[in-house]
């Protein structure tokens, strides 16, 4: 609320910004302890109670919340680890669950009232799952390919005429190494930051017309600022679910390739 | 805005790509708990659950199935029974049919031969009755004949009242006979 006030300070409307997401310690002094942070530690929580109170003492008839995880966890089994990892899905479902609900939550904190900020919005988090799956995804390469094997898959697959691997080889090893990471934390970075500034945009543009500067030409500005908040929090509950699972699902994908080389 | 970015600065955090140290060592540490409980722990626990449920729905189905053959088995032997029971009562009726009507064929046949056999007695009793009627009559008539004749010729020549005396006695006694052998 800090933000708002500094930006309603003024006579003129000024638009969300960077600001949104510097947001200052919680306990002065403690500098570590953010807004982020306490909701990444919360979302932590959540994930563990949520999964914990379902699956700690699994039915095989399922009651209560063990059919709503369950949904959760057939749909990452059905739709994230099978389609890339066929037999060996189940070995990986562990890894690829807490990645998808984990993600999902720290999302999904960006529309729950009061708290309103996705966590992912904040590189850093993104970044730790991007490069934990790196490094797994390198290990098993290396693996299960071998050190000379694997780079030898990744960046002359067979079956090409000579001359095309002298642009291949350098595009897939940049693709594969250096590009792969960086888009992987980015995708779902960029998607929560862009989110979060939309979502305070129009609600900023209602706030401002409709309480702060009440004008007869101004007010329907407001209404539709208003509108807008209500459609855009939909709109983005559904983007926030669709990153989790393209997060997890490039995260398979990585794993799968790693297991056995393609091409 | 000024401001904001002056603040952003102080912090080191103005330029979003850039990630904070505590928040990368929180992400580590939020990411590890997740990762043990739900995905070391809970997951097993859960893919077993799965199994089990699995196994327990085919055996299920196997065991409906099974049931199913033997109740298919069952009734099977039922209608058979039935089958059999409906052909075996089917004969039994067909046989009784036969033997009843054998039964009144013969019977008809007695009755028609004892029938006859009594006709048969009447007509022979009815002539021996016949016969000896006859024979009697013939006796009788014959004696009758010549007691008349004897009794004609021997008052022939007495008197007209005495032959018609003759007579009327004559038919008394006819008469009387008659009504004796009566």
């Amino acid at each position: 609320m800090s933000t708002l006030t500094l930006l309603a300070s003024g006579d003129e409307f000024t638009p969300p910004g960077l600001e949104l997401f510097d947001l200052p310690p919680i306990i002065p002094g403690v500098d570590w302890f953010t807004k982020p942070v306490l909701l990444a530690l919360l979302s932590t929580l959540i994930v563990v109670v949520f999964c914990w109170s379902a699956f700690a003492n699994p039915k095989i008839v399922p009651r209560g919340v063990q059919n709503v995880a369950e949904m959760g966890y057939m749909f990452v089994r059905d739709q994230v680890a099978r389609p890339f990892l066929g037999k060996d899905a189940d070995r990986w479902m562990g890894l690829l669950l807490s990645i998808f609900f984990l993600v999902w939550i720290w999302n999904l904190m960006g529309v729950v009232p009061v708290l309103q900020f996705p966590v992912a919005s904040h590189i850093a988090f993104p970044i730790v799952l991007a490069v934990s799956i790196y490094v797994l995804k390198v290990y098993l390469g290396v693996k299960h390919q071998g050190p000379v094997g694997y780079f030898k898959n990744m960046m002359f697959p067979p079956g090409l005429p000579k001359p095309i691997y002298v642009l291949l080889a350098p595009i897939e090893f940049l693709s594969n190494m250096i590009i792969a990471p960086f888009t992987h934390a980015v995708r779902l970075f960029a998607n929560m930051f862009a989110g979060h500034i939309i979502l305070a945009f129009f609600s900023m543009v209602g706030f401002w017309f409709l309480f702060e500067k009440l004008t007869p030409l101004g007010a329907p500005l407001g209404v539709v600022g208003v509108l807008m908040t209500i459609a855009m929090t939909g709109f983005e509950m559904f983007i926030q679910f669709l990153q989790a699972f393209l997060f997890s699902m490039l995260a398979a994908m990585y794993i799968g390739n790693s297991l056995h080389a393609e091409h | 805005m000024i401001q904001a970015a002056s603040l952003l600065a102080a912090e080191g955090g103005g330029n979003p790509l850039i990630p904070h140290t505590y928040e990368l060592v929180v992400g580590v540490f939020a990411f590890l708990v997740v990762l043990v409980v739900v995905g070391k722990i809970l997951t097993p626990r859960i893919q077993k659950t799965l199994v089990e449920r699995t196994e327990a729905i085919e055996g299920g189905i196997q065991k409906a199935q099974d049931a199913q053959a033997e109740a298919q088995a069952l009734l099977k032997q039922y209608k058979d029974q039935l089958a059999e029971a409906r052909h075996e009562a089917s004969r039994l009726r067909e046989e009784a049919r036969e033997q009843g009507a054998q039964i009144k064929a013969e019977l008809r046949e007695e009755a028609q031969a004892e029938a006859r056999r009594l006709v048969e007695a009447a007509h022979i009793q009815i002539e021996a009755d016949r016969q000896q009627a006859f024979a009697q009559l013939r006796s009788e008539i014959g004696r009758l004949s010549t007691d008349l004749a004897s009794r004609i010729v021997g008052e022939s020549l007495e008197d007209e009242a005495r032959q018609r005396r003759t007579v009327d006695r004559f038919l008394e006694e006819l008469e009387s006979s008659s009504a004796a052998v009566r």
